[in-house]
């Protein structure tokens, strides 16, 4: 029996993929030589100022419209001021109490069963640039100097924050596996955690099974995967329900995930959080988008992968957990409906190749435009003129290369044998003995002679056809 | 003898066009006169005479040509320091940005620059203009041309001062709680604050960006007109400024003032008032009486407020505006920091000065958590108040009338070690930047020390065309002659 329940909450933090920065003209793009996507207004020169995208604003309505959020009225960017040499201005434009978006859910599936999480805030602002500390022992303390590289600075950054209905790392990884897929769906960032274009903060806290007040809240930043948010949030339950039990009080502070160790530590408490002394940003004016706008975009809206998921299940027919893994994926969800569309068979046999064969073998850009490709390979195996394994080799080579199918089945030899009757014929001369064994009522004889088959064909006939037509030249 | 570099600038404008004087002839009537006062008034930081030959020359080119160019085509002009300049070392007055040489220009600059106009070079002001007697330049102080002893006001001192004294024909400046308005009233010269987002800030160093306004001086009211109507327009390198298309506020300027119903701010010629500036400001309104406007005493309730309003609002925007001066990126920074910490604070220690620093504590202050809603939350509400006093006035009246300042022209060191008597020169001009209303000084006479006193018009919201009408017909009337003694003696 559980005797501490977790509480936890979500902040994720998603760069658009934006053609620009959020207020200047500049490129958003990853990486790049060092400070060669700057100009004076990213830079924080004095006197420039900043002029909101309107791309990255609508984008962020689009995101609180997805998770059945409010598009506020009126909202209003703030500033956060703090000291820190990759913040070009030593404050940061984002937003305070009036956010873009409020409230709404995100609805996640959790061993089959679909619990909603409910969401707090969407907000807009602005990314910082990123600091290099040069020291011998990769350790900040004992750097020497560092290096800032403000391509980053000013990148349009969404944070999604979620009310803390989250009971487990499992659910954290549903969340965020769920989320990932709906940012996906709606086009509006590269959603690549390794690149930091998805990032997350959790926070986390522990309490009496059924108490309905929460326990002292812990923040965990610098998780960069989805597994690495589950470890974090298990370390740390792990750690708040062990102090409990010892009796120990928890403090209120942030803690630092630390990927190869696997453990949190202490970065600053309570106290020592900052006063970020917000205020309305007076360089910008309010955002107050009338319902025609809010209406457009939601009507610009996909269809978002909740949606999708439920039209997998209930018309297409295909397995609730297939539906789940297709449609947490919407580049392959796209690509698996394309190949339903171009073959003629059931949409759960399809399905069983995407989950089984193509998901786990083949990264999802090089599967990007490959629809023909597969539908090819589909097509060969249900026509039987390769076998259900060779397909699947096919399959991955032929998608994972760019080459066509047809090439690779005959440059391995893959292609079935149809015509068997002089193979068949053969076998049966040459193995007296098994023949009158079978005919005499040995039924399992007759693997060996498909075995023998199989051998001359070097493995290109189809052994349930060998089946067939030996027992049909035997019998007679 | 009245020389090129004394004359108005649409004067210039018309002996370009007639043949009777090139721009080159008033770019080196501006620079002798510099060379002839600038040691003793200081008004320039940074003289670009050969960029402005250069320019003349070029515009000379295209007059000759046969072109048609804009009215501000060959005008010999000053910015203050605040304005960014692409190339040319802009400092706000201030030892942390003595270095910094802009990548670019600010938007007024850009649209003049393209238009003809000549930069003879930057003015000084109070660091990162915050003053009122150009006192707080880390570059010393500019002297009043009227009296070498006494301050220009600030804090574009540099700009009022180098019109007064003919070291160019007209400057930009800006104003966030006076700082146009109050040195154009104690150097003797016009000083226009447009409403707020009228003029693009692109390019303008941010002291308080909600109220921080570019102005002019000239030495005319159609030349304060013209400058604006130049500059003026909406900037889409500015989310604040207003989508109002370029207006030519010098269509209508004749209109006279019969009919017009001005309010006399009578809580502005009370207490504190010199009775010099008081005399001049009830003659004002005597004469303006005399050609037809009617008046009646207008009040604003909560303006008494305004200041403290304002000493909360500018400091708390400041702090944050100028907290990227920090060493990292450009300017001064810190020699042999042990670390960032180190670097961003002994950077900001040498680079800023005293009043500066005590703005950026107050603004730090002010937007501390638990101090917020008293101080920044209440100020707002002031300010919304003081917004509405205006609108509530602006239904009886069109204009309002008052002194731009409560004294005259002081003695360099007299308010230096007195801030709070500092802070209470702009007490009549920091409403207009709460409320952003479009406001003018313009001379109105002399007190018994032979100092001018400014007489301040203020108007409704975009509203620029009342207020430079009735200015106009003031002025026209005036015939304000007086002149500097420095200029007299220069012009002898």
């Amino acid at each position: 029996m559980t005797e501490y329940e977790a509480v936890v909450g979500l902040e994720c933090h998603v760069e658009l993929s934006t053609a620009t920065k959020m207020f200047c003209g500049c490129p958003n793009e990853f990486g790049g030589e060092p400070n060669t996507r700057t100009c004076p207004v990213c830079l924080g020169h004095p006197g420039t100022l900043p002029v909101p995208n309107r791309e990255a604003v609508e984008r962020t309505m689009k995101i609180a419209l997805a998770l059945d959020g409010e598009v506020a009225p009126h909202s209003l960017f703030h500033r956060k001021n703090y000291f820190y040499p990759d913040m070009p201005k030593n404050y940061q434009i984002s937003q305070y109490d009036l956010p873009i978006g409020t409230g709404g859910h995100l609805d996640i599936d959790v061993d089959g069963e679909i619990r909603p999480v409910r969401m707090n805030r969407v907000h807009l602002e602005e990314d910082t640039g990123k600091t290099v500390h040069a020291s011998a022992t990769g350790r900040i303390a004992e750097a020497e100097y560092a290096l800032e590289d403000y391509n980053r600075a000013g990148v349009p950054l969404v944070e999604v924050v979620s009310e803390p209905d989250m009971r487990s790392p499992e659910e954290a990884r549903a969340y965020l596996v769920e989320l990932r897929a709906l940012l996906e769906a709606l086009g509006v960032s590269d959603v690549r955690m390794e690149e930091g274009s998805l990032r997350c903060d959790a926070n986390v806290s522990v309490r009496p099974a059924g108490s309905a007040e929460l326990g002292t809240k812990v923040e965990i930043k610098n998780m960069n995967s989805i597994r690495s948010v589950e470890r974090a949030i298990r370390f740390e339950i792990d750690r708040q329900g062990e102090a409990l039990k010892r009796g120990e009080p928890l403090v209120q502070e942030t803690r630092h995930w630390d990927e190869d160790r696997g453990v949190t530590t202490s970065l600053r408490s309570k106290e020592e959080a900052f006063d970020y002394r917000y205020f309305p940003e007076p360089d910008l004016p309010p955002m107050e988008p009338d319902e025609g706008w809010i209406g457009k975009l939601k009507a610009e809206l996909p269809e978002l992968p909740a949606a999708r998921r439920r039209r997998y299940v209930e018309t297409l027919e295909v397995p609730a957990e297939q539906a789940r893994i297709l449609t947490s994926a919407p580049a392959w969800a796209d690509l698996f409906e394309e190949t339903v569309e171009a073959v003629s068979q059931p949409a759960g046999a399809v399905a069983n190749w995407f989950t089984q064969t193509l998901m786990p073998q083949v990264p999802p850009e090089k599967a990007a435009g490959r629809g023909d490709a597969i539908a090819e390979v589909l097509r060969l195996v249900s026509e039987q003129e390769i076998s259900v394994t060779a397909g699947k080799e096919v399959l991955v080579e032929a998608v994972g290369s760019g080459r066509s199918p047809s090439e690779i089945v005959d440059e391995r030899g893959l292609r079935q044998i149809s015509d068997l009757g002089g193979v068949i014929d053969e076998v049966v001369a040459e193995n007296p003995g098994p023949v009158e064994q079978f005919r005499g009522g040995k039924e399992g004889v007759l693997g060996f002679l498909v075995g023998q088959v199989m051998k001359k064909t070097g493995g290109a006939a189809n052994p349930n056809e060998a089946q067939r037509l030996l027992r049909e030249r035997l019998s007679s | 003898m009245t020389e090129l570099c004394d004359l108005p600038g649409h004067e210039l404008a018309r002996m370009y066009r007639a043949g009777e004087a090139t721009a080159v002839d008033a770019v080196e009537s501006c620079l002798r006169r510099i060379g002839a006062v600038d040691d003793r008034v200081e008004a320039f930081l940074r003289v670009t005479a050969d960029d402005a030959r250069e320019r003349a020359r070029t515009v000379d080119a295209r007059f000759a040509a046969g072109e048609e160019l804009p009215l501000t085509a060959g005008i010999p002009m000053a910015l203050k320091d605040v304005l960014c300049t692409r190339g040319v070392t802009t400092t706000c007055g201030s030892r942390i940005l003595g270095t910094y040489v802009p990548p670019y220009d600010c938007t007024p600059w850009a649209r003049l620059g393209e238009a003809g106009a000549v930069l003879l070079g930057k003015t000084n002001c109070d660091e990162f203009a915050m003053g009122s007697s150009n006192e707080n330049s880390a570059y010393g102080p500019v002297h009043n041309p009227w009296d070498l002893d006494t301050v220009p006001g600030g804090s574009s001192g540099g700009s009022a001062a180098a019109v007064a004294a003919g070291e160019a024909v007209w400057a930009l400046g800006t104003d966030t709680g006076g700082s146009v308005r109050q040195p154009a009233a104690l150097c003797g010269v016009v000083g226009f604050k447009p409403t707020y987002g009228l003029i693009s800030r692109y390019g303008l160093i941010a002291f308080a960006s909600s109220l921080d306004t570019v102005g002019t001086f000239s030495r005319t009211v159609r030349d304060a007109a013209t400058l604006v109507s130049a500059i003026g327009g909406k900037d889409p390198l500015d989310a604040t400024s207003l989508p109002t298309e370029p207006r030519d506020l010098t269509e209508g300027l004749d209109g006279g003032v019969a009919g017009m119903r001005i309010g006399v701010v009578r809580e502005w010629l009370g207490e504190g008032v010199e009775p010099g500036v008081k005399a001049a400001i009830e003659a004002a309104i005597e004469r303006l009486g005399r050609l037809g406007a009617t008046f009646e005493d207008a009040t604003l309730p909560h303006a008494d407020y305004a200041l403290s309003a304002y000493y909360i609002l500018a400091p708390a925007e400041c702090s944050s505006n100028l907290a990227r001066y920090d060493g990292v990126r450009y300017g001064h920074r810190a020699a042999d920091a042990s670390d960032v910490i180190d670097l961003n604070s002994r950077t900001r220690g040498e680079g800023f000065g005293d009043e500066v620093k005590r703005r950026i504590m107050l603004g730090t202050y002010a937007l501390s958590a638990g101090y917020y809603e008293a101080y920044y939350g209440q100020a707002q509400k002031v300010r919304t108040l003081v917004i509405r006093d205006f609108e509530a006035a602006f239904e009886r009246f069109d204009l309002l009338l008052g002194p731009t300042s409560p004294t005259t022209a002081f003695r360099i060191g007299e308010k230096a070690g007195d801030p709070l008597a500092m802070y209470l020169s702009d007490i009549f001009t920091i409403p207009s930047n709460l409320a952003g209303n479009p406001s003018i000084s313009l001379p109105c006479g002399l007190d018994e020390r032979g100092l001018p006193v400014g007489l301040q018009l203020l108007g409704p919201h975009l509203d620029e065309a009342t207020v430079l009408r009735a200015a106009h017909a003031f002025e026209q009337d005036l015939v304000f002659a007086a002149r500097p003694p420095l200029v007299e003696e220069a012009a002898a």
